[in-house]
């Protein structure tokens, strides 16, 4: 329980009528780390953001985040207010909307009925806002329906809408999943540039894509802690490649029976 | 200056206001009193338009209920209109129905001023608590619809119950004078057309500033996920009840006017099928544009009193359709015809899709279909380059 801690769970468990997605799962954050989440398909780690970002209310355990508040107990909005972001598995943006207003609505800022009324963009946010067009390679789309980006840009504007956020916390799931080799490239930069300021929790399949951070792994299985570790230390180890990698040599394996 | 920089669509949207608005004001001089009576009960429809438009447009919340919230506007402006055509005396539907006392509630609508403060207090503060509860619980789509449709139906059953306290199924009429002018007379018609005129356009102006702010794009954005919306830090309950009380606000002044020119409200007038014409209005003039359901619901109330008079019967299965061919081919309305013209209104922009093989991403159904023939050209024509 150093200083330096800024996300604690400790003891999750999440039931779903009676089925254990998650069970007794601990996770610890440094302020600035940049931490993956890997594990077979149904292993838990979307639940454990959701229970992170309140989405999930856990049967049991606490998340402890910042200074020492237990925030299973409260409502979502609350929670993204205190600074952690969430980035779900399907590109979420508001369709019906430019790029630039996602990007504003997402802006940190007072978010009571009051504020937002009367609100004006100032030439600070514009900038601001501009400034995070350019990096997320949308600045020529300011104008555009958000509904009508390609899968990637959607993605990376999503990615942007969370920056703007500036939450201390942000929680990816599966980023660059559906993305082609160029999009996924360039999230990577993004990711990299991301973490240099906050704390970052990734969920990912794409062990490439791993290894191009010299990050710390958890491995999730069957809603548990597996193992923790450098990507070295979690390929190396027996289990894990029973579980997660085992698995991918029988898919090939039926793959090319088939 | 903002201005300095409009481009000359801006400037005709400007003007097409402006020409709107004179003609607004002006019709009195060129209309005869039996139709500016009607134009301004149209008006009034209109003013509850732009408030189920705030909520259902651009929050993307069905409320069928919408006739209850304007209707007790109408009984709240009814209520105070036959206090003063009694005269201190008791309400003749109350002396029939054997009451010997003017029941306390009804005295809260004898000033002018308490009842209209009463008629917008009273819808609003009725849709504060129905919106607190659902929304709170996350009670939406069409569960929230269901729940309006309920409160349709309590609220007059209650009406049509308490005889002697409303006047029953024949509801409150026999009006005379308001504020001392007789209603009959062609000179407060013609004054209380403006009022209504004047509160048309001020509420058109109030719900484009909502609908302008950033507030106005957390409920689009509430519209297009909620979810979304809760975890940036927005708390989507907030807004959904304060839109929805506003809303219901609106309603209630559009009753208390459309009183004044109708002389008469009853339960029949605010039941379950006016609240899903309300909707229609909406639908048809375009639902996410505050001059498409304010339009719509001044066209589709002059079609109807055209129609009706002529062919009662056939009214109904005309708005029925009317609604299935704007629900299919255009569901932004008529309105969304303008926003995003079809390529068949704009022989520059379609002649611009075939050559680009429609890039483009904006439009409805009816769009992408054409955008399909279009696609079937430019490749025939890269198939004749190849060649
Ligand atoms: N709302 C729910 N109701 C019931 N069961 C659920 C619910 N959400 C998840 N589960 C189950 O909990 C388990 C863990 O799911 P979760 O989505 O967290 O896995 P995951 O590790 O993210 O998998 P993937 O890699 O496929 O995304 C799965 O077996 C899933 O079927
Ligand atoms: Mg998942």
């Amino acid at each position: 329980m150093s200083q330096n801690e800024i996300l604690q769970c400790r003891d999750v468990t999440v039931e779903f009528d009676g089925f254990k997605a998650v069970q007794g799962m601990n996770l610890d954050l440094h302020k600035g780390e940049l931490r993956f989440l890997i594990g077979p398909n149904g292993a838990g780690k979307t639940t454990m953001l959701d229970v992170i970002c309140g989405k999930v209310k856990p049967s049991s355990g606490r998340v402890t985040f910042g200074e020492k508040v237990d925030i299973t107990k409260k409502p979502e909005h609350q929670i993204a207010e205190m600074g952690i972001g969430r980035k779900f598995q399907a590109p979420s943006i508001f369709s019906s909307m430019t790029v630039l207003e996602n990007l504003e609505i997402a802006m940190r800022q007072k978010r009571s009925v009051a504020a937002t009324l009367f609100a004006r963009l100032s030439s600070e946010a514009k900038d601001r806002l501009h400034h995070q067009l350019d990096m997320i390679g949308l600045g020529d789309k300011s104008g555009h329906r958000a509904g009508g980006l390609s899968h990637g840009e959607k993605q990376w504007l999503e990615i942007g809408m969370m920056l703007l956020q500036e939450p201390e916390v942000l929680l990816l799931d599966e980023p660059v999943a559906g993305m082609t080799d160029k999009e996924t490239d360039k999230t990577g930069e993004l990711l990299h540039e991301i973490a240099l300021k906050r704390s970052v929790v990734v969920v990912e399949h794409d062990m490439e894509f791993v290894r191009n951070f010299a990050s710390k792994v958890t491995v999730m299985h069957e809603g548990k802690l597996l193992k923790e570790g450098s990507m070295e230390d979690v390929q190396g180890d027996e289990r894990v490649a029973e579980v997660y990698l085992g698995k991918r040599r029988d898919d090939y394996a039926s793959r090319s029976t088939a | 200056m903002a201005w300095r920089q409009w481009t000359p669509r801006q400037w005709w949207i400007l003007g097409g206001y402006a020409v709107a608005t004179a003609v607004l004001f002006a019709a009195p001089l060129f209309v005869s009193d039996f139709r500016l009576n009607l134009l301004a009960k149209f008006l009034a429809f209109a003013i509850v338009a732009l408030g189920l438009d705030l909520i259902w447009g651009y929050t993307g919340i069905l409320s069928l209920g919408h006739g209850i919230f304007f209707g007790l506007g109408a009984y709240a402006m009814a209520m105070y209109l036959k206090l003063e055509a009694s005269g201190g005396k008791l309400p003749d539907f109350m002396s029939w129905s054997g009451l010997k006392e003017l029941p306390l509630f009804w005295k809260l609508f004898e000033p002018f001023g308490a009842a209209v403060a009463l008629g917008l207090l009273i819808p609003a503060l009725l849709a504060l608590g129905l919106g607190f509860f659902t929304f709170r619980n996350r009670i939406r789509g069409v569960y929230f619809t269901i729940l309006t449709q309920a409160l349709v139906i309590i609220v007059t059953t209650l009406l049509v119950g308490q005889q002697a306290f409303t006047g029953g199924t024949n509801g409150v009429t026999g009006y005379s004078t308001l504020l001392g002018y007789s209603l009959a007379s062609p000179d407060t018609k013609r004054v209380l057309y403006w009022v209504t005129a004047a509160a048309l356009l001020g509420v058109f102006l109030f719900c484009r500033f909502l609908t302008g702010s950033r507030f106005g794009k957390v409920l689009r954005a509430i519209r297009d996920g909620e979810n979304r919306v809760r975890f940036i830090g927005y708390n989507p309950a907030l807004y959904q009840t304060v839109i929805f009380t506003v809303s219901a606000g609106i309603a209630g002044l559009a009753g208390m006017l459309f009183v004044l020119h109708v002389g008469i409200i009853s339960p029949s007038m605010l039941g379950i099928v006016p609240s899903i014409e309300m909707v229609l209005w909406v639908a048809i003039g375009g639902r996410g544009t505050l001059i498409g359901a304010a339009l719509g619901a001044i066209l589709m109330n002059w079609a109807k009193s055209e129609f009706s008079t002529a062919y009662p019967e056939g009214w109904l299965f005309f708005m029925g359709a009317l609604f299935v061919i704007v629900v299919v081919f255009l569901p932004k309305g008529v309105a969304g015809l303008f926003q995003s013209p079809p390529p068949w209104l704009n022989p520059g922009k379609l002649l611009d899709r075939v050559r680009n093989g429609g890039s483009g991403t904006r439009g409805g159904p009816l769009l992408r279909l054409l955008r399909k023939k279009d696609n079937g050209k430019s490749i025939q024509s890269v198939r004749r380059q190849a060649e």
